[in-house]
């Protein structure tokens, strides 16, 4: 039996490493493609708002494993030769702009319609209407729920391990083939995956009492 | 030379996806149960006066909540047999998945224990209503009303994140995917198929869940 020492350690680092480069890319990624998704939602053009609708359907009723599968060797398919990296990024920004896309769609939804009436009547245009008006606000009302997406995005990278690609838990599997010590690596894996999440989930609740405040 | 589409391999096997199928709703049933247990028992613990009770289950509910399923389920599967517990896969997949499930199920049922008013129970006493008929009738009904929508889409989560129980071999639809993808190598035709029958089973648990609710929740509420 092996022991985890610091080739080990670091080993796991690198890992970690892509497991934030791929939450950070699919978050930046979803963020820009999800404020699409959400303002096609809240569209009065009916085949946008049903096609936002639809995309959004198919990303929540499918699993993350699967898409991350499809959109993998679907590229492959294309013809195109890209990198794991890029295939597996691309796969979490569709996945994380339909999740993104629907939370700011609730939080554009409960700006009240009177800011809407108020920016026609004072002759605002649609861009600096949402861009000035509804957007700020529904962000401010939504970022508990996008922190809390954060959350899933980041624990969600597990999952490129599954399709091979080397982050934490790939990396963790392989030391843990290694060294024959799967629980000890594992629990290390998981204490990083906690220091990564936990004070994330604590800013959003803290955020989320904060907002059920001064809503009062 | 382009590639060209071949659906036929999934088409031939399809009975055999079916069956990987059921064999999906099965563990994710076991699982909605099983963590639907663990949520209700866990709310007692997690609401309890003492701390030696309390405070395991915060922790319990914090440790889950902030780590992948993956590595749960890794750990669950290397560390059952070090206390001599031997297991196969598919026992350990749904452990794991009620684990899971369990810690997401306390914190919701509890909010929903909690939106029920203290002045609702009180006047519930006050008119003359047995303790259990308080519980069934002023709590427990209008709390599960409360928690319906947050648990169901719990549930589907849950569904869908059987999935990755092909990671320790249990036998479920992605597993099964797998091992054709490795048989015929038509890969993306295998997974977009599998990706279709998840997506007609979280269609089918939605409107199921909407049809109970329908059903259970269609009296006014004031």
């Amino acid at each position: 039996m092996a022991s985890i020492g610091v080739n080990e350690l670091l080993f796991l680092l690198q890992g970690l490493k892509w497991t934030i480069a791929l939450a950070a890319i699919g978050f930046a990624g979803g963020g820009l493609f999800g404020l699409g998704v959400a303002l096609s939602r809240v569209s009065t053009h009916a085949v946008l708002w049903r096609a936002g609708a639809a995309y959004i359907a198919v990303f929540q009723g499918t699993p993350l494993l699967m898409q991350l599968f499809v959109v993998y060797y679907g590229i492959g398919l294309l013809g195109v030769n890209v990198d794991a990296w890029i295939a597996v990024a691309i796969a979490f920004t569709l996945h994380a702009s339909a999740f993104l896309g629907e939370i700011w769609r609730g939080g554009i939804q409960s700006v009240p319609k009177g800011q809407t009436e108020a920016g026609k009547a004072l002759g605002l245009h649609y861009v600096s209407r949402m861009k000035d008006v509804i957007l700020p606000q529904a962000l401010k009302i939504s970022l508990p729920a996008t922190i809390g997406f954060l959350v899933q995005l980041v624990k969600g990278t597990s999952l490129a391990a599954i399709v091979g690609f080397v982050e934490l838990s790939r990396a963790g599997q392989i030391v843990s083939n290694q060294t024959f010590r799967p629980l000890m690596v594992f629990a290390i894996i998981g204490a990083i995956y906690f220091a990564l999440c936990w004070p994330l989930s604590l800013w959003g609740a803290s955020m989320e009492r904060r907002l059920a405040k001064s809503a009062r | 030379m382009g590639y060209v589409l071949d659906f036929g391999v999934v088409y031939e096997r399809l009975p055999e996806l079916l069956l990987a199928a059921l064999s999906t709703i099965g563990l994710a049933v076991a699982g909605m149960s099983l963590a639907t247990l663990i949520g209700v028992l866990g709310v007692l613990t997690r609401t309890s006066k003492s701390s030696l009770l309390r405070i395991p289950t915060i922790a319990f509910v914090e440790v889950i909540r902030n780590t992948p399923f993956l590595v749960q389920i890794f750990f669950i599967f290397f560390a059952l047999p070090q206390f001599g517990i031997r297991l196969n896969p598919t026992a350990t997949a749904i452990i794991a998945l009620a684990v899971n499930g369990g810690a997401y199920a306390i914190e919701i049922i509890r909010g929903g224990v909690e939106s029920i008013g203290k002045g609702q129970i009180e006047a519930g006493l006050a008119l003359g209503l047995h303790k259990a008929q308080v519980f069934r009738h002023i709590v427990l009904k209008p709390a599960f009303r409360a928690i319906y929508p947050s648990l169901t889409s719990q549930f589907i989560m849950l569904t869908l994140t059987t999935s990755v129980c092909t990671s320790i071999a249990a036998y479920e639809l992605t597993s099964v995917a797998q091992r054709i993808e490795s048989d015929t190598f038509r890969s993306f035709e295998v997974y977009f198929s599998i990706t279709l029958i998840y997506l007609a089973i979280s269609g089918l648990m939605m409107a199921l869940f909407s049809a109970i609710s329908k059903l259970l929740f269609s009296y006014p509420v004031r």
